[in-house]
């Protein structure tokens, strides 16, 4: 193929300001929880319809989840993806990180031979950011994670990352293929095109492979090939606040807040 | 190493930049010394790098019973094909039972890369970390913005592996006298399988924020302008930590966003200004001991984590504040 054949691994989350624990069950409540796209995530569409859009190729979508979340899909294709491949089987489910991977990694192999395979840097909701590099290694890449810039050398095929690396800021060149994580930020995710999304909700037939097109073994594959459990949740600890409130003009809050902190300096 | 059941001992990779281990090194090293000890187990620090034995003697300073010590030209600069095969090497012979990691980029790098090679688990950027009597790993993970905490566990495969967030466990003081074996690990590393070039590399000057005695933090309710925020940390010799939007704004570099993906902090007081309150947010500053708050919407969700609260408009209170501010102290200077 001419160009960059590049898979975006995507992801849709539940919107964590309205997650509350069951206090029955003691689990997590998701009833009537709205989601969205994970929002690194976009970032990464748009880092890869931007290199797609100066080297040519193709942006094809890969997310492992449930059926049911079309519209979320559409709306990442409207930002410029060309294919979407939704891998979606009750034998994928109650994946941790390990199964995602190698579920993903299956995935990505099957699409055939790609350049470049970009993820957001975390999902909100697991937060665990364990997929992008465990990708690099269940498909054998090399792998940058948290990227700020990416961009490609077409003669060396080789791309340009700028990262942070928590004492300092990188550029590093790394072969094709490879898989790179986008930080969350680092760019501004264009808007859907309204009309190609409406002609993918009413036109598009998406990719869907099940197990029996990966034929993953169980322990490579959802709950079965999970390696750590939720032994319990709890809801994040709030300290007792002392809520004063402080009233007055301006003036006099101005004054007795000064007092309130000078009092807590030492 | 999957379920391999003899594993023994707590590691802890020490993370190091340019020859300086990194602060969550110790952090990780002073925490796991009390679980070693819970679970009677050795700590075992991997130190990795260059011209790097200083960092492993200073480990056993810190409380490490032995260290692992791999040193390679190639293992100068981090990178992922180098340092995971290196690691794989060492803990694929000596079989740990826990095997702890700093959440920095690079730590959570190469953390995500081990665990699928050694086909184990992983909890990833912990926040509370416990064993059993029996060496069972017990790490408490923030989800969903960190309104719940999950606590989770690898019973079926070693090593049960972590990484943890850095600013939250305490350092072990240097110790001249303790002694601990070091081993020297060859990496039998070849330059003909390194695939990553690195092109530059700036060390940046950054500030630590975890470890502020004083917070002032400023929120988009600044409204971009975050002059008398700088003026307020300077008058109270105070740091300066904001929401991330400031950041993705360019408003401040990354190293002040306090949060979930930002940094931890333990003042003894927080203030903040125009900040609404995300999960995101109050994940970071749970552990001020005081926290102020000021927001002109008396329905702030910032409200419920304050000990004061104020309903104003910060562009309003901010100079009056710095106005009393400098009096106050004038009058104390003078007495
Ligand atoms: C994956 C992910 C990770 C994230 N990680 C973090 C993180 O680590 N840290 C973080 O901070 N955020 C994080 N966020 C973002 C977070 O969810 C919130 O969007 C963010 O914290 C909101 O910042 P803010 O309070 O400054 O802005 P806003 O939510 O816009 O709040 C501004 C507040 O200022 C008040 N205000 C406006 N004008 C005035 C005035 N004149 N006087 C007084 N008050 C005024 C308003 O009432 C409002 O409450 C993350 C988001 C995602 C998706
Ligand atoms: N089920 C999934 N389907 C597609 N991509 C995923 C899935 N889980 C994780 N990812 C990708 O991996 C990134 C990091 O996720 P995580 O490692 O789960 O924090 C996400 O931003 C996605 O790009």
């Amino acid at each position: 193929m001419k160009g960059l054949n590049i898979v975006v691994c995507v992801k849709v989350v539940p919107k964590n300001s309205e997650i509350r624990i069951d206090p029955e069950t003691n689990g997590v409540d998701r009833r009537g929880v709205d989601s969205i796209i994970n929002p690194p995530d976009k970032n990464a569409v748009e880092a890869a319809v931007r290199l797609k859009e100066l080297y040519g190729g193709k942006v094809t979508l890969l997310s492992m989840a449930p059926p049911g979340l079309d519209d979320f899909f559409h709306q990442m294709m409207a930002m410029g993806a060309d294919e979407f491949v939704l891998l979606s089987d009750r034998a994928f489910a109650l994946a941790d990180s390990y199964p995602t991977v190698h579920t993903l990694a299956a995935g990505i192999r099957k699409i055939g031979k790609v350049d470049l395979v970009l993820a957001g840097v975390e999902s909100a909701d697991g937060g665990t950011g364990n997929v992008p590099p465990g990708l690099g290694e269940a498909l054998e890449f090399t792998q940058a994670t948290y990227a700020e810039e990416i961009d490609y050398n077409s003669e060396e095929k080789r791309f340009i990352i700028h990262r942070m690396n928590g004492s300092g800021h990188e550029v590093i060149s790394i072969p094709s293929p490879s898989v790179v994580s986008i930080e969350l930020g680092v760019n501004s995710p264009r808007f859907p095109d309204f009309r190609r999304k409406l002609d993918l909700d009413e036109n598009y037939k998406m990719t869907v492979w099940s197990n029996k097109d990966l034929e993953l073994p169980e322990d490579k594959r959802g709950l079965s090939g999970s390696f750590t459990t939720v032994e319990e949740f709890v809801e994040a600890k709030k300290r007792e606040r002392k809520h004063e409130r402080i009233e007055g003009t301006p003036e006099e809050i101005a004054d007795k807040l000064a007092d309130l902190i000078l009092e807590n300096m030492n | 190493m999957g379920k391999d059941k003899k594993a023994k001992g707590i590691w802890v990779f020490i993370e190091q930049f340019e020859h300086a281990a990194l602060d969550i090194s110790w952090e990780l090293l002073g925490k796991s010394r009390e679980l070693a000890d819970k679970a009677g187990e050795k700590l075992i620090a991997l130190v990795m790098g260059d011209n790097v034995e200083h960092i492993a003697q200073e480990a056993v300073h810190r409380g490490a019973d032995e260290v692992f010590l791999v040193e390679d030209e190639l293992l100068e600069h981090y990178k992922c094909e180098n340092y995971t095969y290196a690691a794989y090497k060492v803990i694929k012979k000596n079989k740990p039972n826990q095997l702890i990691m700093g959440a920095t980029p690079n730590g959570r790098d190469i953390a995500g890369r081990l665990a699928v090679k050694l086909k184990t688990g992983l909890t990833a950027d912990v926040v509370s970390l416990d064993t059993t009597k029996d060496g069972i790993m017990l790490g408490q993970v923030p989800g969903f913005g960190g309104s719940v905490l999950a606590v989770i566990k690898c019973e079926v495969a070693r090593p049960q592996m972590a990484t943890v967030r850095p600013g939250i466990f305490e350092a072990i003081p240097i110790d001249k006298k303790r002694k601990g074996k070091i081993h020297k690990i060859d990496a039998d590393l070849d330059k003909k399988y390194e695939t990553t070039k690195l092109i530059k590399l700036q060390k940046v000057e950054g500030v630590d924020i975890s470890k502020a005695k004083r917070l002032v933090a400023g929120g988009r309710g600044l409204g971009g302008d975050v002059s008398a925020l700088k003026e307020l940390a300077e008058l109270l010799d105070a740091d300066i930590g904001v929401t991330r939007p400031l950041c993705d704004d360019g408003l401040f570099p990354r190293d002040h966003q306090v949060g979930s993906t930002g940094v931890t902090v333990k003042p003894e007081i927080t203030i903040n200004f125009g900040i609404s309150g995300a999960a995101h947010y109050t994940a970071g500053i749970n552990k001020s001991n005081t926290i102020i708050s000021i927001n002109n919407d008396p329905n702030a969700i910032i409200f419920e984590y304050s000990d004061y609260e104020v309903i104003g408009d910060v562009n309003k209170i901010m100079p009056l504040l710095i106005e009393k501010l400098k009096a106050k102290l004038m009058k104390e200077v003078k007495q």
